[in-house]
Order: C-alpha cells, then sequence, then structure tokens
C-alpha cells in the first residue's frame, strides 16, 4: 500500500501550479460560473491550455493527448479546480474526440480532431429526446439514405449549448428492425444545414444552457457517419463510460466546500460569524466527510485502472455519489448567503460575492442527478452488473 | 499510488479468513459466546500458534512489526466473524499500552505472555461519569511507602472478568477533568480490595464493572510514568478506533452481501424479492455505505501509518461515518430480511448489536462529528 505522491509527481505538480497562477486570471475565472458559459473566455482558455499542449489529457499522446500517467491526471484535475479554472467544454474535447479518434476513418480524424484540439468549433450532444431520456434506446429522430445523404427529420432535447455549437454528434435511428439498440447510427451534423432550428428551454436557474434542437428534411452526407450503420449504440457507450474516473467532481466539490467555510467564517451573525453556528457547521462537517470518503473512493478507481485493471465495483458508486455531494455543497452555500441567494443576478452584484453565482450554480445542479443517466438508473446498474440483482 | 496489499498482508488475510469461513460458524460463535469464559480458550491457542497475537508488536518485543494496515486486515475478518476472543481487548488495547508505555521488565514479562496466550490483560479506563472522555478519571490512587493505594470505580471494562491482570487509568494528581495526572498501574486480578462484578453485553461480548476499596499495589506496578499517562492513552485510543472501525467494516461487507444473498433465496408473490426495484435500491445503498466507509478507513489508516498530521480528523470523520452508516446498513438488513431479521436464528441482528457497541466504545458519532469539527473548521 503506497498513496505517496513520487518526486517526479510533486515535481509535476510544482509545474501544473505555477503555469495555473500565471495563467488563471480572474477573466478566464468568468468562463463558467456554474452554469452558462461565456463561450469567448472559454474559447480563450482552452486555446491557452491548447499551447501548452494539456487540453486533451486524456487523448492518445500520439495525436494530441499528455501521455501523463494517471496520477499526474488526477493532480492535473485537482490543482485546476483549486486555481479556479474553468472545466474544458466536454462535448468535443472529451466526448466525441475519443468516438472519432476510436471508431472514425482516418479522413474523418484529419477532418474534425485537429478543430477539437484548436477550440475551433462548438460542439453539441444530440443524444435524449421528449420520449427517450432515461431509455435512450427509445431514441426516434429518423435518418432515411437518399443516394449519398442521409435525410434527418425529429427532435432532440436537453441539447446543452446548442445555441451556441457549430455541429452536433447524434444518435439517430436507421433501423426499425431488429432488437432497438441495433437500428442505431452515429450521424456529426453542421448546425448551419438548412432544416436544424435551436429553440431555448427556459429553466429554472434562469440561465441558458439547455435547448431543443429540431430536424425538418436535413441532408447529411454519408462520409459524416462514424463506423458502421446501425453500429451507433456501441459507440456511444464507449463514449458514456469514457469520463469515468473524472465524472464525480472530487476536486470541484473540494473547492466550493473550502469557499464555502471561508465565507461562513467571515458572514456576520449577531455578535458572532456564521460558522460559530453548530448547526450550520455539523453539517457542513457531514458533507466534508462525505467529500473526504469519495476522495479515496475515487482514487481506489485510479489505482486499479492505473495498475492495469479494471474499475472496481467502486467506481460505479462515482457518479451517484459525487452528483449527491456537488448538491449539498450547493444547497448549504445558498442556506449560507440567506436573503441574498433569492436575488435575481441582472449583472450586477448585489449583497455578497458568494450570492452571485451560488444560486445559479444551485438550481442548476440539480440537474446532475438527472443527467448521465439518472442516478436511479445508476442504481439500476449497480444493482444488476456489481450486486447481481 | 497504490492500495495493494504486500504478499505478507496477503497471507495474513488469507489465513485469518480461512478459519473465519471454516472454524467460526454463527453456531460455533454463539455457543463460545455462550460457555462460561464468553469465548473459546481453544480458539486463542489458535490464535498464538497461527502468530496472530505477535502481529503489533516490534521483533525486539517478540512480534512481527505489523501496523495498522496489518490491524485492518485481521480486525475486518474478524468482524465479518464476529469474534469474541479477547484480541481487541488484550492485543489492541493492553498491548498497545505496554508496547508503548512498558519498562524492559515489564514489556519482556507481559507481552510475551499475551503473545504465547497465556496472560490475558483488560483495560479499566471507563467510568460512569466519564461518558467518552478518556481523560475524565476520577478513580485516585494515593501515593504511600510501597507503592499506591487505589479507591474508585471502573465500568465496562471489556473481558475485565476473565483477564488475570487489569491495566487501571487512575488520578494521582490534579482535577477530574485535567489532562495531567493520569496515571496507569498494573493490578493483578486477585489484588486484596478488588471486586469484579462480571457483565455481559447485547453483542454477546463480556465485561466487568470493577470496585477498587483501598487496593494496595507496590511501586512497581506503575506502567510509564506518572501523571502523564493521556497521551499514551489518547494514542492507544487512535489505535482501537482504527482497529474498531475495520471491524465494523468487516461487519457491514458481511451485512450487505448476505442480505443480497437471502433476497435470491426468498420468494413472495411467486418471484425471489431480489427483483423488486424498492429493495435493489435500497441494496445498493448499503453496498455504498460500505465501500464508503472502506475509503474512510484506508484514509485514517493509512495517514496514521505515515504519521501524517491529517490522521487525527481522519480517524474522527472515519469513527463518525462508521458509527451513522454502520448501523444503517445493520437496520436496512433487518428490515430486507423481514421477521427472519429480529430472529436469534439469523447472525443479521447480532451484527447490528456488535455495530452498535463499536459506534459507543471511544465516542459515538455525535462525539467524533464534534472532534472533527473542532479539527476541520
Amino acid at each position: 500500500m503506497d498513496i505517496q505522491f513520487t518526486p517526479e509527481d510533486i515535481a509535476f505538480q510544482k509545474e501544473v501550479k505555477a503555469f495555473l497562477s500565471e495563467n488563471v486570471t480572474d477573466e478566464i475565472r468568468r468562463g463558467y460560473t456554474g452554469g452558462e458559459v461565456d463561450p469567448d473566455i472559454m474559447v480563450k482558455w482552452q486555446k491557452i491550455l491548447h499551447k501548452q499542449g494539456w487540453v486533451a489529457p486524456n487523448w492518445p499522446a500520439e495525436i494530441g493527448g499528455t501521455g501523463w500517467t494517471i496520477t499526474q491526471k488526477y493532480i492535473f484535475e485537482n490543482e485546476c479546480a483549486e486555481s479556479g479554472a474553468p472545466s474544458v467544454i466536454p462535448f468535443g474535447l472529451k466526448m466525441v474526440a475519443p468516438v472519432i479518434y476510436t471508431f472514425g476513418s482516418d479522413e474523418q480524424k484529419k477532418r474534425f480532431l485537429p478543430d477539437i484540439l484548436e477550440s475551433n468549433v462548438w460542439w453539441c450532444q444530440g443524444y435524449s429526446e421528449p420520449g427517450a431520456g432515461s431509455d435512450l434506446a427509445a431514441l426516434q429522430t429518423k435518418a432515411e439514405l437518399d443516394g449519398d445523404h442521409y435525410v434527418v427529420n425529429g427532435q432532440k432535447i436537453w441539447t446543452t449549448y446548442a445555441q451556441d455549437a457549430d455541429w452536433i454528434f447524434c444518435l439517430v435511428r436507421t433501423s426499425s428492425e431488429g432488437k432497438r439498440q441495433a437500428g442505431i447510427s452515429f450521424l456529426l451534423i453542421d448546425m448551419k444545414t438548412p432544416g436544424v432550428e435551436v429553440r431555448k428551454i427556459d429553466t429554472i436557474d434562469n440561465q441558458h444552457t439547455l435547448n431543443e434542437v429540431f430536424f425538418d428534411n436535413v441532408r447529411v452526407p454519408v462520409e459524416n457517419r462514424i463506423g458502421e450503420e446501425n453500429k451507433g449504440w456501441t459507440y456511444a457507450k464507449v463514449l458514456l463510460t469514457h469520463e469515468r474516473t473524472a465524472i464525480a467532481g472530487v476536486a470541484q466539490s473540494k473547492k466550493g466546500l473550502q469557499k464555502l467555510k471561508e465565507f461562513a467564517a467571515q458572514e456576520k451573525v449577531g455578535a458572532g460569524v456564521l460558522a460559530d453556528d453548530p448547526l450550520f457547521t455539523a453539517k457542513i462537517a457531514k458533507v466534508e466527510i462525505d467529500l473526504m470518503a469519495l476522495e479515496y473512493t475515487e482514487l481506489r478507481a485510479i489505482a486499479s485502472v492505473s495498475a492495469g485493471g479494471a474499475p472496481g465495483p467502486e467506481s460505479s458508486i462515482l457518479k451517484i455519489r459525487g452528483t449527491e455531494i456537488q448538491q449539498a455543497v450547493s444547497e448549504l452555500t445558498i442556506e449560507a448567503c440567506g436573503h441574498y441567494a433569492h436575488v435575481i443576478n441582472d449583472g450586477e452584484a448585489i449583497g455578497n460575492d458568494m450570492s452571485w453565482v451560488a444560486s445559479a450554480k444551485y438550481l442548476y445542479g440539480r440537474a446532475s442527478t438527472i443527467y448521465g443517466g439518472s442516478n436511479e438508473v445508476q442504481k439500476n446498474i449497480i444493482a444488476k452488473m456489481v450486486l447481481g440483482l | 499510488m497504490n492500495f495493494d496489499f504486500s504478499e505478507e498482508q496477503t497471507l495474513l488475510k488469507d489465513s485469518v479468513a480461512k478459519f473465519i469461513q471454516n472454524e467460526y460458524s454463527y453456531e460455533a460463535r454463539q455457543k463460545n459466546s455462550q460457555s462460561d469464559a464468553g469465548y473459546s480458550e481453544k480458539n486463542w491457542s489458535t490464535f498464538a500458534e497461527l502468530g496472530w497475537l505477535c502481529v503489533p508488536f516490534t521483533e525486539e518485543q517478540g512480534g512481527i512489526g505489523g501496523g495498522p494496515v496489518e490491524m485492518m486486515i485481521m480486525m475486518e475478518e474478524f468482524g465479518k466473524g464476529l469474534v469474541v476472543e479477547p484480541y481487541f481487548s488484550s492485543v489492541v488495547l493492553s498491548g498497545g499500552l505496554l508496547a508503548k508505555a512498558g519498562n524492559e521488565s515489564q514489556q519482556a514479562e507481559l507481552i510475551t505472555g499475551i503473545i504465547d496466550g497465556s496472560k490475558k490483560i483488560a483495560f479499566a479506563y471507563n467510568e460512569s461519569q466519564a461518558r467518552f472522555d478518556l481523560h475524565n478519571v476520577v478513580t485516585q490512587a494515593e501515593k504511600n511507602a510501597q507503592g499506591y493505594v487505589i479507591n474508585g470505580n471502573k465500568s465496562l471494562v471489556l473481558h475485565g472478568a476473565s483477564a488475570d491482570l487489569l491495566i487501571v487509568s487512575v488520578r494521582t494528581s490534579g482535577e477530574s477533568l485535567d489532562n495531567d495526572g493520569i496515571t496507569l498501574l498494573l493490578v493483578p486480578v486477585n489484588t486484596e480490595g478488588v471486586s469484579i462484578k462480571a457483565t455481559r453485553t447485547l453483542d454477546g461480548q463480556r465485561a466487568a464493572e470493577v470496585q477498587f476499596t483501598n487496593v494496595q499495589v507496590n511501586s512497581d506496578a506503575l506502567l510509564g510514568e506518572e501523571g502523564s499517562a493521556a497521551s499514551v492513552i489518547d494514542r492507544v485510543a487512535n489505535e482501537a478506533m482504527l482497529a474498531l472501525c475495520a471491524e465494523a467494516v468487516g461487519s457491514m461487507e458481511k451485512l450487505y452481501k448476505d442480505t443480497v444473498a437471502y433476497t435470491k433465496e426468498r420468494k413472495q408473490f411467486g418471484v425471489a424479492i431480489s427483483g423488486f426495484q424498492a429493495l435493489q435500491h435500497r441494496m445498493v445503498d448499503m453496498f455504498t455505505a460500505h465501500e464508503q466507509c472502506k475509503s474512510l478507513l484506508l484514509r485514517a489508516v493509512l495517514s496514521y501509518s505515515a504519521g501524517d498530521e491529517g490522521a487525527v480528523k481522519n480517524i474522527a470523520a472515519l469513527k463518525y461515518q462508521v458509527g451513522i452508516s454502520g448501523q444503517a446498513v445493520a437496520h436496512e438488513a433487518v428490515q430486507i430480511h423481514g421477521g427472519m431479521g429480529m430472529t436469534d436464528e439469523m447472525s443479521i441482528g447480532m451484527y447490528l448489536k456488535r455495530i452498535n457497541m463499536i459506534n459507543t466504545l471511544f465516542g459515538n458519532a455525535d462525539y467524533h462529528l464534534q472532534r472533527f469539527t473542532e479539527l476541520s473548521l
């Protein structure tokens, strides 16, 4: 048993810290404040990371990845959160890219990967439909072959950042025969194609993150299909399991909890501060202990992958507990903000600095236990795959 | 970064696990638990022969120099079997005190006796007014020409009635809540004025209420330095909590696995109840609680082994969470077993009672949440 960082790891940590302290400015921190993003700032930040060669740690080293060990990736993730740097937008770099470099043709790799790496192109994800949420295989958006084009008709929903996206990667139905999963294909669609329409969904967090995307006789060249026709489900599953270790958001929750503690230590209540309230501090302590446990659960998963093994059963709880803890931190944060947590952010900070983003984070954060396979679906998966029920 | 056991550690784990599986059925455990001594002398000799009683002691003391990782490995397996032999009381508590505070001749005699199984030593630390504060000591020891005269009461002395010797925390100076002025004395159980009332506990284990009336001991009864035992007691308490939590984590694993197995057998409405989603999600929660406690256990054990500053905070976090989650998992196990969970025929209820005892020993969940808050904010 050994949990100490090697001297190389410590040197790496120093290098990362130095890079971040130089490059993560207040402007960069504003790129993502808990739901909505500022596309210009995000692109600027991702280009800085790309220049450093660190924008895609998980890609194979020969096509733009870093070749880091898993411990190094863990260090990088933690240091980024600590610095307040916004997480990269995942749809291009972390979601569609692995599918393209794993299953795409050489032609497709050359055409799409460089622009993703350089953040020249903004991607969004077309998976969910009104009738296909947790039951994704029920999707009905149709793609019918017409010469060397597919004609796409249907609707996607909950499409995050579609309003800023240049391209969308979609699961579409190319066959209604046999098993539902065996009639799905993976298509890349240019959002500027005639017949694509994006409509904003008004959401409880008063931000613009979610959209509906409609396809009305949208003509998509066959060469935009990844892999084989009707094999899209297989590719999609790879995508879903790709980012397994980062899903818990432990580093971000640690940072959130630290900020909350700092705030509670200076927020005046009566003759003292909020941190003197034993009921409130007990709630913080419980979340902190939960997070300390999850951090080690994540390390155990990382260590077993790092040793060449498959993630153990402990990795399956990362999504559930990670999102529950993210929500708990955001709930305590708005509680700490008191009345100001309820004032609408109209572009001007009212009250304390904390409440500026607390409510947006809290409300948008309700989605975390729903997306990526709702936590109830995750429990079904653990019951079946781990407990054999 | 790796969480793998060394070859020796794996051998130790396999040896204890094999013993529990082959020699420690619940029926056998109950028979031993209900015997006069409350455990099996034969098992105790086996523990000695297999070298388990020497694990935490250094090579000079006659041991193998095992640390918190080795202790965790053994206690986790003991927790699966609900072991009733006085390993925790004799080896972890008393052995820990002797190893840290004993002089050469005390160690030569007493640690050797623990290791070969010939001596059982109990630690009498608890007092009725102290609740969870190990420094709240009113049992008095007055110095005289011969040594010390002890007066007072100790409660819930684990395996106190089957011990040959007691290590007693006494006050030699200061007020009842002072950290300074606490002293450890070795008191043979047959010393005049020592009165021991054996008690049984709900978890099928044994304890004793011990009364000291003008008990005269010689000056060589002193273990460590007079008046400064608090820090030794604290260090042993940390190791004791790690051991107890490892035991509870072992019990939690057994509870969720037994519950999963039971639901696959039990049929209602014509089908195995394992297919019901309402039960599946509860079992996933049990599994998750166990994995999270295991993570906190590894965190605490590894940081304590490495001598990290944060170890004390990690132990408080662990003791809190094991108290809360242990009980939750045990309650769920009883619930999902239905009426069978209420019976003595099944071991489920015994795990619940043992886990509740572990929650109480060395401070319950609230006590450690309070400590954690003080250390964290």
